[in-house]
């Protein structure tokens, strides 16, 4: 148990010194800017998608950093130990996804309110936009990393896992964007958050042994 | 039966294009998985024949 | 039967005769539905644009079979580690997309004078069928950007499974989210609420695609061993 702490502490590591939140709110907040360039500025084009705009900007910044995920561990060989070590390669993906969800998800659900607000969204999205957030990007991380280690044997990296997971995603993004939509309408959103939470967990249960199976293809 | 003369109803122009894309759609699956198939057939049998004289003179 | 199947050599003398016979069967039963499907009386909201049903959903039914029997000829292939299975699902694939890709463009083209716009969101059958092509260009992506063909396949192989395991997840969340289509209206409880008229077109084109679809995806199969053996071949020629 202790070695898979370590490990653990070695992948947030690895995550946060490898770019982490910076990357991700980076280029959530560069995504974010382009809408009102995009849009204009009148805040009664920009306010009624303010919220939407927020989540869809963390859905993509989640996908960002996925095919390094496994793809250092790859090139270094690191993989291969992990693969025949006493760790069962199941928890060394899913570790990996918690780690990518604590150094990426996290810090974006705590930005996606400030860009809503920033967009003249109302206020009353915020907090669901943080829930939504943490739990969807947990659900993102899991998925994006079946993606990410799907793909650890092409070259082709990023946007071929992006290809691949989103539309995978379209569940948690409508409950989640039900949720948010419907907060800020005045609607019930017990059923929404509920259905995105079942998401989410289905997906801590089942995505580790897709990711376990894709990493063992691409060693062997 | 077919009244083709009112096929061209109000919305009539619709119908066709969908007729029509069905019916590219359909053709073009057909001609692509027929040339497939005997493309490679014929390769096979290409590469078959070959192979045997390839071994044929080995025997010799 | 499927088991007997496995075997290449009795798979291809299977599909020697199944092929065609399906594609007689697409023919015939292809024949009759525009038959019936045009002289049926135009209805009387739709128009003639209710004809557009008839290969609607024939696709829409195909591409979701389609992607049924990819996602089941690669858990057969991942589990069983039969390779006549992983060939039927290469094959399959490319005949799913465009199947649904057919769907989604006569689902446009019934959709404007419906509802006098090209693409509505709020529709949930077209949405579904959307992310439904999303997920076969993911999986021949996916297949495609790995050299290692072994590899390639198994790890399309795990995806396929992914996404079939999603599908009713997706279906569900996209039906959940917004609908402006009739929903199942063939098979409510309440009977079936296309006129029966309309039925009967329907099902012939329905099972005249369905033959379409088993004649292309054997003959597509076909070629695969084909292709396979050929590669061997090379391979042994080059040694």
């Amino acid at each position: 148990m202790r070695a898979v702490f370590a490990f653990a502490r070695r992948e947030i590591a690895l995550a946060w010194n490898s770019g982490g939140p910076v990357l991700g709110v980076g280029f959530f907040t560069a995504m974010t800017v382009m809408f009102p360039l995009s849009l204009g500025s009148s805040p009664a084009a920009l306010a009624p998608v303010a919220p939407g705009v927020a989540w869809v900007g963390l859905i993509l910044s989640s996908l960002l950093s996925l095919d390094r995920m496994f793809e250092r561990d790859m090139e270094s060989g690191a993989l291969d130990f992990l693969a025949l070590g006493r760790t069962p390669l199941e928890l060394v993906g899913l570790v990996k996804c918690l780690a990518h969800w604590l150094t990426c998800g996290v810090p974006l659900s705590l930005a996606a309110p400030i860009a809503s607000i920033a967009l003249g969204g109302a206020p009353s999205s915020a907090i669901m936009l943080i829930v939504c957030g943490l739990v969807g990007s947990l659900a993102f991380a899991l998925v994006g990393g079946t993606g990410a280690a799907l793909a650890i044997s092409s070259r082709r990296g990023g946007v071929l896992v992006a290809l691949v997971v989103l539309p995978l995603l379209t569940p948690p993004v409508i409950f989640g964007g039900a949720a948010i939509e419907r907060v800020v309408g005045g609607a019930p959103w017990g059923a929404a958050l509920a259905l995105l939470c079942a998401y989410a967990a289905a997906a801590l249960a089942g995505s580790p042994f897709a990711i376990a199976a894709a990493c063992r293809n691409s060693l062997s | 039966m077919i009244d083709l003369a009112h096929t061209a109803g109000r919305y009539g122009a619709y119908v066709w294009p969908a007729y029509g894309a069905s019916a590219v759609g359909l053709v073009a699956l057909i001609v692509d998985t027929l040339t497939r198939a005997r493309g490679w057939r014929r390769e096979v049998d290409r590469l078959r024949a070959e192979l045997t004289l390839i071994e044929s003179d080995n025997a010799d | 039967m499927l088991t007997r199947l496995a075997n290449p050599l009795r798979f291809m003398a299977f599909s020697r005769w199944a092929g065609p016979l399906f594609s007689a069967a697409a023919a015939v039963l292809i024949a009759a539905g525009l038959w019936f499907g045009f002289s049926a009386p135009p209805d009387y909201q739709q128009g003639e644009t209710v004809r557009i049903m008839f290969v609607h959903v024939p696709a829409a039914w195909v591409a979701l079979t389609a992607y049924a029997a990819l996602g089941g000829a690669s858990f057969v292939s991942l589990v069983f580690r039969h390779a006549l299975a992983d060939i039927a699902a290469r094959a399959v694939a490319p005949i799913g997309a465009i199947f649904t890709l057919m769907a989604l463009v006569t689902g446009s083209f019934w959709g404007r004078p419906m509802w006098g716009a090209w693409w509505v969101w709020g529709d949930a059958r077209l949405v579904s069928m959307l992310v439904l092509f999303l997920l076969f260009v993911g999986y021949l992506a996916l297949r495609a950007s790995i050299e290692d063909e072994t590899k390639a396949a198994r790890a399309a192989e795990i995806l396929a499974i992914v996404g079939l395991i999603n599908l009713p997840v997706i279906k569900f969340s996209v039906e959940w989210w917004n609908t402006l289509h009739q929903g199942e209206s063939l098979l409510r409880k309440g009977g079936p609420l296309v006129a029966s008229v309309y039925l009967t077109p329907l099902f012939l084109m329905g099972g005249g695609y369905m033959a379409i679809f088993a004649a292309l995806w054997l003959a597509r199969t076909r070629a695969e061993v084909w292709r396979r053996r050929a590669l061997t071949l090379r391979d042994r020629g080059a040694a």
